[in-house]
């Protein structure tokens, strides 16, 4: 198998001196989905802002596809709350990728309509973000992601100001994603129950500056049935266990 | 229309209707020819419209419009470019400098520059309006959140995307609140700019008036430069509902 993403001993240090990131090293495999999970400010949204290329690493280095990245790339990068802008309607969000691409009109038009329907959004095309339901939103923030027709999808705890039912759909919305197209996804995340559900590779970081402690292999998972088997509470109690050992 | 928007009219209708009948109450308690009751400056108002006041009108608009375009072509783009840290470093000094004067005390100098004619009108506000927008203005261009941008750039965002999709949307509607402070400013050193030096506009009008104690004509060129304040703001509002429907 090939590596989507590799990085090599990055370390990220901030212009006002705090240190967010040190020497970490893991990969992701193509098509393979990644959780990374540590305790708040280990700099888990600065490693995805590096994976996007938005932010450059101080020392070490990423490779995507095994080249080094200069710029944002076919990544697509959903955040928490400032992902969607409150200022475009559904359609105008979604589109937005595309258009800043410079796609066609019509085909914009194609790719859009079909992923509203495929999200159960065309109702809601010309509503503005603050009139959906924050279940919603999220969904048009895939949406959106997936517009581009992304190689590599980046999610920082998109599902985290959800409600428990909400969440479950979502994401097992996101693992039959995973399952059909099998597009790369690194899922930044706080709960242990989503990173073991989603991930087939659970990196565990240490308080900041995040380092990596542990990478736990997850096989079994891929399946919506996954989270009421023996397997995942174990695996749930392992990653628990870790974590235990860093804070 | 919809009930609420119905609602919304009558109740300006009544207000207006009790303004009215509160005038009139006064005009008849204090018995002056300095206050005629509604009907007297309603019907000069009427008489005045056969002869040169929609002369008077239109000048005082044409002044004060061209002022407000003026002022807000300059404010915006050095407001927005405040967003560029590098930018705001140059230019708040002199922000910090210039606003807090009372920009009308430049009226010699404007003067001295730009002649007595219409141009030095415009321009005294103009100078006053733009300290307004631009101080409001480069506030809110601060005031980006990041993620948004951070957001924008993942999809491949080039500079001037950022500004059009993210920092003029956001900043926008600040502007229009600044502009109806701006406005109600506007027209009152339009009335100081009219009041000499011209033989026309509404400041002109009423100036003129009040030396030859014509009230009734008086009061005709204090209903029109409200009216004309009314009529600005009420296009104002018309714009605010259209483009800041997302918040
Ligand atoms: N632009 C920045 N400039 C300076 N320091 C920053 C910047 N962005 C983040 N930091 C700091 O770097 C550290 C890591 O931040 P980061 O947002 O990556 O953490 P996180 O793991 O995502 O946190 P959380 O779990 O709260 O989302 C934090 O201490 C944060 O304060
Ligand atoms: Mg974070």
């Amino acid at each position: 198998m090939t590596k989507a993403i590799e990085a090599i001993n990055i370390s990220k240090v901030y212009s006002n001196g705090v240190k967010a990131l040190e020497n970490v090293t893991f990969s992701v495999e193509k098509g393979e989905s990644c959780s990374i999970i540590g305790p708040s400010g280990c700099g888990k949204t600065t490693l995805l802002f590096i994976f996007s290329g938005i932010l450059k690493p101080t020392t070490g280095k990423v490779l995507i596809d095994g080249s080094e990245i200069d710029k944002p790339r076919n990544t697509a990068l959903i955040l928490q709350d400032f992902g969607l802008f409150p200022w475009k309607t559904v359609y105008e969000n979604v589109c937005l990728g595309l258009k800043i691409r410079g796609v066609e009109k019509n085909k914009q038009k194609k790719i859009v309509e079909k992923l509203l329907k495929d999200l159960g959004l065309q109702d809601f095309r010309n509503s503005y973000p603050k009139e959906l339901s924050g279940g919603m939103q999220q969904r048009v923030a895939i949406a959106r992601a997936l517009a581009l027709n992304p190689e590599i999808m980046l999610m920082d705890e998109p599902f985290s100001s959800l409600d428990a039912l909400t969440r479950e759909k979502l994401q097992n919305f996101l693992l039959e994603l995973q399952n059909k197209d099998s597009i790369t996804t690194v899922l930044v995340t706080h709960n242990i129950e989503e990173a073991v559900f989603l991930g087939k590779k659970i990196v565990i970081l240490s308080p900041r500056p995040g380092k990596v402690v542990k990478i736990i292999d997850n096989e079994e998972m891929g399946d919506v049935e996954y989270r009421n088997k023996k397997g995942f509470f174990e695996k749930c109690r392992e990653v628990r266990k870790s974590i235990s050992l860093v804070i | 229309m919809s009930g609420s928007e119905k609602k919304h009219k009558l109740s300006y209708l009544i207000a207006a209707l009790i303004l009215i009948i509160v005038w009139n109450a006064v005009s008849c308690l204090i018995n002056s020819p300095a206050i005629p009751n509604p009907y007297v400056v309603f019907l000069s108002f009427t008489q005045q419209l056969k002869q040169d006041l929609p002369q008077h009108f239109l000048i005082s608009a044409y002044r004060v419009i061209y002022s407000i375009l003026l002022a807000l072509s300059l404010a915006i783009p050095i407001g927005l470019s405040a967003h560029e840290k590098r930018i705001d470093s140059f230019v708040a000094p002199f922000i910090y400098l210039l606003y807090p004067i009372p920009h009308i005390v430049f009226l010699p100098l404007i003067i001295l520059f730009f002649g007595i004619g219409d141009l030095s009108k415009i321009i005294l506000i103009a100078l006053i309006v733009f300290f307004q927008i631009l101080v409001t203005t480069r506030d809110a261009a601060r005031s980006v959140n990041e993620y948004y941008i951070y957001s924008l750039l993942s999809l491949g965002a080039t500079k001037k995307d950022i500004y059009k999709h993210v920092v003029f949307p956001f900043v926008l509607p600040k502007i229009l609140t600044a502009l109806r402070i701006g406005v109600g400013t506007a027209i009152a050193v339009l009335f100081f700019a009219e009041s000499f030096a011209t033989n026309e506009g509404l400041g002109h009008l009423i100036v003129d008036s009040w030396d030859r104690a014509d009230y009734p004509s008086l009061y005709a060129g204090i209903v029109s430069m409200a009216l004309l304040g009314f009529i600005l703001y009420s296009i104002l509002e018309f714009v605010e509902k259209r483009v800041c429907r997302w918040m």
